[in-house]
C-alpha cells in the first residue's frame, strides 16, 4: 500500500486541476450553446458512422457466405430435440418419447421431495405448494412451457460456462480475450441478445431456449474461473502429493473442490434464464411471460397479478431451492444404517409418485386442470385495486401530472438541449478526476461511440430516465437503509426482502406501477425506481454493518453521539461499498428502462424494440452497445473511485 | 557424507521469485541484489543431505523459506537453481509421469491445514492416493481403514472433514500420508494449526508412529521446542539460507552464528544437553560411587547433580560402560544458569 502523506500528492493536485479545467470549459459549452457553431452542438450527419451497415454486411457474410446458419442450424436442431422432449413429459406436446403429459400431483410431490431433501420442510411447503398453486389455478400449461425452456437452457449453460470458464483458468490468453467480452456481455440490454437470435434461428420456442442459453452464460464462465482460482492450494498440493494426474487433479480434486462457487454459478444460470425466459415473449416465447405481455397489454391488471404471483413463485422456489443445494454440505450416515435410512428423500419419492399416478389414473382433474376448473383472483383483485385507485387515484393523478410537467419534460428537454462536445467534454473532466488521462482516455471511448452513432438524442433520454430514476433511487435507498441499519435483526430481514426482491424478473415490477400509473413515463420512472432502490438499500446496510466493529466502539469511546458516529464514522467508511450500490443501481435502471420500453418511451429501447419487430441486426446490435456503453462509463467511474476510496482508507487505517 | 547413502540432497538450491529473468545466482548473490531486480529469494544457496531412517527438521520463522525448501525437495515447485536428489535420482529432470509415478510410491506429505478434500469422507480421503494410483477399491478400503485405525480414528470412517476436530482432521491427514507406505515423509507444520494441548498430544502421536514405520522424515515447524523435541538434526533457516544445521545439542551448545545463538538463549538447556555429551576423557582419574546414564538430558538428572557433593561426576553410556567424567560446576551452569 502506498503511503499517503497529509498533503494531496502532486499526481493528484494535477488530476484535480485538469478535471477543473476540464469542468469549466464543459460549462462554458453549455453556456456559450446558443453562440457555438452547429457542428460543436450536435454532430452533422456527415459524420454519423453507418455502425449498423457493417454489422449487418458482417452478419449477412456470417449467415450466406460463411455458412454459418448451418452450424447455428445443427445446434438449434439440438436444443429442439430437447425441447421437444421436455414439452412433451411437462404439457403433453404432441412429440418423442410421448409419454407426457406428467400428472400435476407428480411433479408438485417431486418438487416438495426436492424442496426437502435441499433446504427441510419449510422448502418442501414453498416448492409443493407453488405448484399446486400453479395447477389450481389453471396456469399449467403456460407454466410449463417456461420451465420445458429452463430445464433444457441452464444445463446447457452450465456446461457452456464450465468448458469456457475451465479455458479462461487454463489459458491466460483465453482469459485475457473473454473478460472484456463478458464486461460487454453483462451490460448488453436482453433486447440486444434476442435481435441476432431472432437473425439466425427465427422467434419461436427454440429462438427462446437459445438466447437463454446465450444470455445466462456469462456468470457461469466468471464463477467457473473464481472458483477453480479460489481451491486452497495446499488441496492442490496434496492431491499432486498423492500422485494425481492432471486430469484426475482437475476432476477429483479441483472441480469437486470448487463445488460452492460452481453451484452459485448454476444459481445465477437459473435465475438469469428465468428472467430471460420471460422476456423472450417478444421473440415468440409462449409461456408466462407471453401471457403476463398480452394482459399487461390488454390492462387485466387481476389476471396479470395472478401470473405474476406465479412467476415470482417460481424465481423464489428456483433461487432458494438452487442456493440450498451450493450450501448442503455431506453429512455422513452411521456406518450399519439401512438402505430406507440412508435415502429416505428417494424412498418418499418413489411412494409419492406411485401415488400420484394412482390419483391420476382415478379422475383426469390430477392429471391436468381444465382451465374452467380452475379457481381465479382476478375478480376479487380487480375489484380491490378499482377501490384502491378510486382512493388514491386523485393522488396518484396530480403527482403523475406534477412529475410530468415540472420535473420529467424540463429535465428532458434540458438533457437534450445540452450540446455533444459539452457532454463529452464533462464526461472527460468526471474520468479525469477519478483516474487521471487514462481513465478520461476510457470514459470518452465509451462515449464517442454513441455521439458518432447517429443515436445521441435517444441515448440523452435514457441517461435522463436513468439520472432520475437512480437519484430519486438514491433519495430513498439510502435513508431506509440507514432505518434497516440500525438494528441489526431489522438489517437482517431489510437484506433477506432485497434478495428476494432481485430474484424477481424485472418484467415483474410493471404490473404494480402499470396499476398505479397506467402507461406512460411516470410509470416507467417509478418501476425503474422501485428496481434500482434495492442494490443502493442493499449496499447501504452492507456497508454501515462492514465498519469494523472496533472503530465504532473506539469512537463511543471518544463519546461520539448518533449523529456524529454516523457522519464522522459509519458513513465515510461505508462509502466504497455505497459507490458499488450506485453502480449496480445504475445498471438495473438501464436494463428497466430498456425493458419498460413496451410501455412507451423515446429512448433507445423504444428504437431496440423497433429493431427487434423488423429484425435489424445491425440496428438493434449498436442500441445495444450504446447502451452497454452507457453502462460501462458509469461503471468505470463509479468502481474506479470506489477502489480509490478503498486504497486510502486502507493505507490510512494500517 | 557421500551422496550414496543419502536419500534427499540437495546442492547450491536457489528457489527465486519474481517477473522476468533471473538474475545470475552465485553463492555470493544477496538479497539485497536481487531485491534490485525485483525478485525475492525464498531458498538461497541450501546445501543440505538427509541419510536414510534420520529425522531432520528444518526450523525457521515465518517467511524464512522453510515451506518452499521442502516444497522444492517433493518438487511441487520448480527450483530456479541447483539440484535436488531423490534416492539418487536428480528430481528436477524426471518427466511428469516419473514424478507422478514417485510420488505415487514413495512420498508422503502431511499439511499445515490439513489439505483434506471437503467432499470426501475421512476413509476416502485416506484412499485417494490408493485410488490415484488405480488400486482396486475393496483393497484400498481394507488398507484405508487400517490406516485410520492406526491413527485412532476407529468409528470416525464416514465423516466429512468439517465434521471432525482440528486434531481429528489432521489425523486423517496423517493416515492418507502414510497409506501408500512411503519411504519419504514429509510434514509441514503439521501441528501448527492445533491449539497447544492438542498439539502436545499430536506430537506424542508422531513420536509414537515415527517409532513405527521408520521413514526418512523432513519436518517443517516454527516452533523451537518442538524441533527440539522430535528431531535427529535440526536445520534452521533465516531469510531463505540454512544458518546451521546439526544436532539439537550442537546447536544449543555452539550456535554456529548469532541468529542460531539469538533463537537459543531462550531455551531451557537443561533439557536439551544429555550427561554424555559433557563426558570428558578421565585422564587416568577415577571416582566411585554412582554414575549418570549418557542418555538422561541434564534436567532429568537434576536433583542428583545438584545434591552430589564430588566435583567430577562419572558418565556411562547405554551399554554400561564407563565414558568419562562429568564436571559439575558446568553441569550446575547449565541446569541453573551460569553464576550471576
Amino acid at each position: 500500500m502506498t503511503v499517503v502523506s497529509l498533503h494531496p500528492a502532486p499526481a493528484a493536485f494535477d488530476q484535480r486541476r485538469t478535471a477543473q479545467a476540464l469542468l469549466l470549459l464543459a460549462a462554458l459549452l453549455t453556456v456559450g450553446r446558443n453562440v457555438l457553431p452547429e457542428q460543436l452542438v450536435r454532430l452533422p450527419e456527415a459524420m454519423v458512422i453507418p455502425f449498423a451497415h457493417w454489422i449487418n454486411a458482417v452478419f449477412a457474410f456470417l449467415r450466406d457466405d460463411l455458412g454459418l446458419m448451418t452450424l447455428t442450424r445443427t445446434f438449434s436442431d439440438v436444443v429442439e430435440f430437447c425441447l421437444d422432449v421436455t414439452a412433451n413429459l411437462l404439457y403433453g406436446k404432441a412429440r418423442w418419447p410421448r409419454v407426457g403429459p406428467i400428472p400435476w400431483v407428480v411433479i408438485a410431490a417431486t418438487a416438495a421431495t426436492v424442496g426437502h431433501a435441499l433446504g427441510g420442510r419449510r422448502l418442501s411447503v414453498l416448492a409443493g405448494g407453488t405448484f399446486v398453486w400453479i395447477a389450481l389455478m389453471g396456469q399449467w400449461q403456460w407454466a410449463m412451457e417456461t420451465l420445458s425452456v429452463i430445464v433444457v437452457a441452464a444445463p446447457f449453460s452450465v456446461l457452456l460456462g464450465l468448458a469456457l470458464g475451465t479455458l479462461a483458468w487454463r489459458f491466460r490468453a483465453a482469459e485475457q480475450i473473454l473478460n472484456p467480452l463478458l464486461n460487454i456481455a453483462q451490460s448488453l440490454p436482453h433486447f440486444a441478445y434476442m435481435i441476432p437470435v431472432v437473425v439466425f434461428i427465427g422467434v419461436g420456442p427454440k429462438a427462446g431456449a437459445i438466447v437463454t442459453i446465450i444470455f445466462s452464460v456469462p456468470p457461469m464462465i466468471r464463477l467457473t474461473l473464481l472458483g477453480l482460482r479460489s481451491v486452497p492450494p495446499e488441496i492442490i498440493e496434496s492431491g499432486k502429493m498423492s500422485g494425481a494426474t492432471r486430469w484426475q487433479l482437475m476432476t477429483r480434486v479441483r472441480l469437486p473442490a470448487a463445488r460452492t462457487e460452481l453451484l452459485i454459478g448454476v444459481n445465477q444460470v437459473i435465475m438469469q434464464s428465468l428472467a430471460m425466459v420471460v422476456l423472450a415473449s417478444f421473440i415468440g416465447m409462449p409461456g408466462l411471460g407471453q401471457k403476463l405481455l398480452q394482459l399487461l397489454q390488454a390492462l387485466k391488471i387481476g389476471l396479470s397479478f395472478e401470473i405474476g404471483l406465479t412467476i415470482v413463485l417460481l424465481a423464489i422456489l428456483l433461487d432458494r431451492m438452487s442456493k440450498a443445494w451450493a450450501h448442503r454440505q455431506p453429512v455422513h450416515h452411521a456406518t450399519d444404517a439401512s438402505w430406507l435410512k440412508r435415502h429416505p428423500h428417494l424412498a418418499a419419492w418413489i411412494v409419492l409418485t406411485v401415488f400420484g399416478f394412482v390419483l391420476s389414473a382415478l379422475h383426469p382433474y390430477f392429471t391436468e386442470v381444465e382451465r374452467k376448473q380452475a379457481l381465479s383472483l382476478a375478480g376479487p383483485i380487480d375489484a380491490g385495486v378499482d377501490a384502491l385507485l378510486t382512493v388514491i387515484a386523485p393522488v396518484a393523478e396530480w403527482l403523475r401530472w406534477f412529475l410530468i410537467t415540472w420535473v420529467l419534460i424540463p429535465l428532458r428537454d434540458a438533457f437534450l438541449w445540452l450540446p455533444t462536445s459539452a457532454v463529452l467534454v464533462f464526461v472527460a473532466a468526471i474520468g479525469w478526476r477519478v483516474g487521471g488521462r487514462r481513465s478520461a482516455l476510457v470514459c470518452l471511448s465509451f462515449a464517442m461511440p454513441i455521439a458518432l452513432s447517429g443515436w445521441w438524442d435517444r441515448a440523452m433520454i435514457t441517461v435522463y430516465m436513468v439520472t432520475v430514476s437512480v437519484v430519486l433511487a438514491i433519495l430513498i435507498g439510502v435513508p431506509l437503509g440507514l432505518i434497516a441499519a440500525a438494528k441489526p435483526k431489522r438489517a437482517e430481514r431489510m437484506l433477506l426482502l432485497c434478495d428476494t426482491m432481485q430474484t424477481f424478473p424485472s418484467f415483474i415490477y410493471l404490473i404494480p406501477v402499470i396499476m398505479l400509473f397506467g402507461v406512460n413515463d411516470v410509470a416507467v420512472i417509478a418501476a425503474v425506481v422501485v428496481f434500482a432502490t434495492v442494490p443502493i438499500l442493499r449496499y447501504t446496510i452492507e456497508g454501515l454493518r462492514g465498519v469494523p466493529p472496533e472503530l465504532v466502539e473506539a469512537a463511543e469511546m471518544s463519546g461520539a453521539s448518533r449523529g456524529q458516529m454516523l457522519r464522522h464514522v459509519k458513513l465515510p467508511l461505508a462509502v466504497p461499498t455505497l459507490l458499488v450500490g450506485a453502480n449496480q443501481s445504475i445498471m438495473f435502471s438501464l436494463f428497466m428502462v430498456i425493458i419498460a420500453a413496451f410501455i412507451g418511451t423515446q429512448d433507445l429501447g423504444q428504437e431496440m424494440q423497433r429493431a427487434l419487430s423488423a429484425a435489424d441486426v445491425g440496428k438493434g446490435l449498436v442500441l445495444g452497445f450504446a447502451v452497454a456503453f452507457i453502462g460501462l462509463l458509469a461503471d468505470h467511474i463509479l468502481l474506479t473511485w470506489s477502489r480509490d476510496r478503498v486504497a486510502l482508507l486502507s493505507s490510512r487505517s494500517s | 557424507m557421500s551422496d550414496q547413502d543419502s536419500v534427499i540432497s540437495c546442492h547450491n538450491l536457489w528457489k527465486v521469485f519474481g517477473p522476468g529473468r533471473m538474475p545470475e545466482l552465485t553463492p555470493t548473490t544477496t538479497t539485497e541484489d536481487l531485491r534490485a531486480s525485483g525478485h525475492i529469494a525464498a531458498v538461497r544457496n541450501v546445501s543440505l543431505s538427509i541419510k536414510r531412517g534420520e529425522m531432520l527438521v528444518v526450523m525457521g520463522l515465518s517467511g524464512s523459506g522453510k515451506s518452499t525448501l521442502v516444497r522444492c525437495f517433493a518438487r511441487l515447485l520448480d527450483a530456479t537453481s541447483g539440484a535436488v536428489m531423490v534416492e539418487g535420482r536428480d528430481i528436477g529432470a524426471m518427466t511428469e509421469p516419473e514424478l507422478i509415478d514417485l510420488r505415487r510410491r514413495k512420498m508422503g506429505m502431511v499439511f499445515q491445514s490439513f489439505g483434506l478434500l471437503p467432499h470426501r469422507t475421512a476413509l476416502e480421503n485416506v484412499a485417494f492416493p490408493l485410488e490415484m494410483r488405480g488400486q482396486d477399491r475393496s483393497s484400498r478400503i481394507a488398507r484405508a481403514t487400517e490406516m485410520l485405525s492406526l491413527v485412532g480414528l476407529n468409528g470416525r470412517e464416514g465423516y466429512f472433514p468439517r465434521e471432525l476436530s482440528g486434531g481429528q482432521q489432521q489425523r486423517v491427514g496423517i493416515a492418507r500420508s502414510l497409506a501408500v507406505e512411503p519411504d519419504i515423509w514429509f510434514l509441514d507444520e503439521p501441528f501448527s494449526a492445533l491449539d497447544p494441548l492438542i498439539r502436545r498430544e499430536m506430537q506424542d502421536e508422531f513420536l509414537r508412529l515415527k517409532a513405527m514405520v521408520a521413514k526418512t522424515i523432513v519436518f517443517i515447524t516454527h516452533d523451537f521446542d518442538e524441533a527440539i523435541r522430535l528431531a535427529d538434526r535440526i536445520a534452521i533457516m533465516k531469510d531463505g539460507a540454512v544458518e546451521q544445521c546439526d544436532t539439537p545439542e550442537r546447536i544449543v551448545m555452539a550456535p554456529a552464528t548469532g541468529y542460531v545463538a539469538k533463537f537459543t538463549s531462550a531455551i531451557d538447556r537443561a533439557r536439551v544437553v544429555r550427561a554424555g555429551a559433557l563426558a570428558r576423557p578421565s585422564r587416568g582419574q577415577s571416582v566411585d560411587g554412582a554414575a549418570l546414564p549418557a542418555q538422561a538430558t541434564l534436567h532429568e538428572i537434576a536433583r542428583q547433580v545438584v545434591s552430589d557433593p564430588r566435583p567430577h561426576l562419572p558418565v556411562t553410556a547405554a551399554d554400561g560402560g564407563f565414558l568419562g567424567l562429568m564436571d559439575r560446576a558446568e553441569a550446575l551452569d547449565i541446569i541453573l544458569g551460569p553464576a550471576a
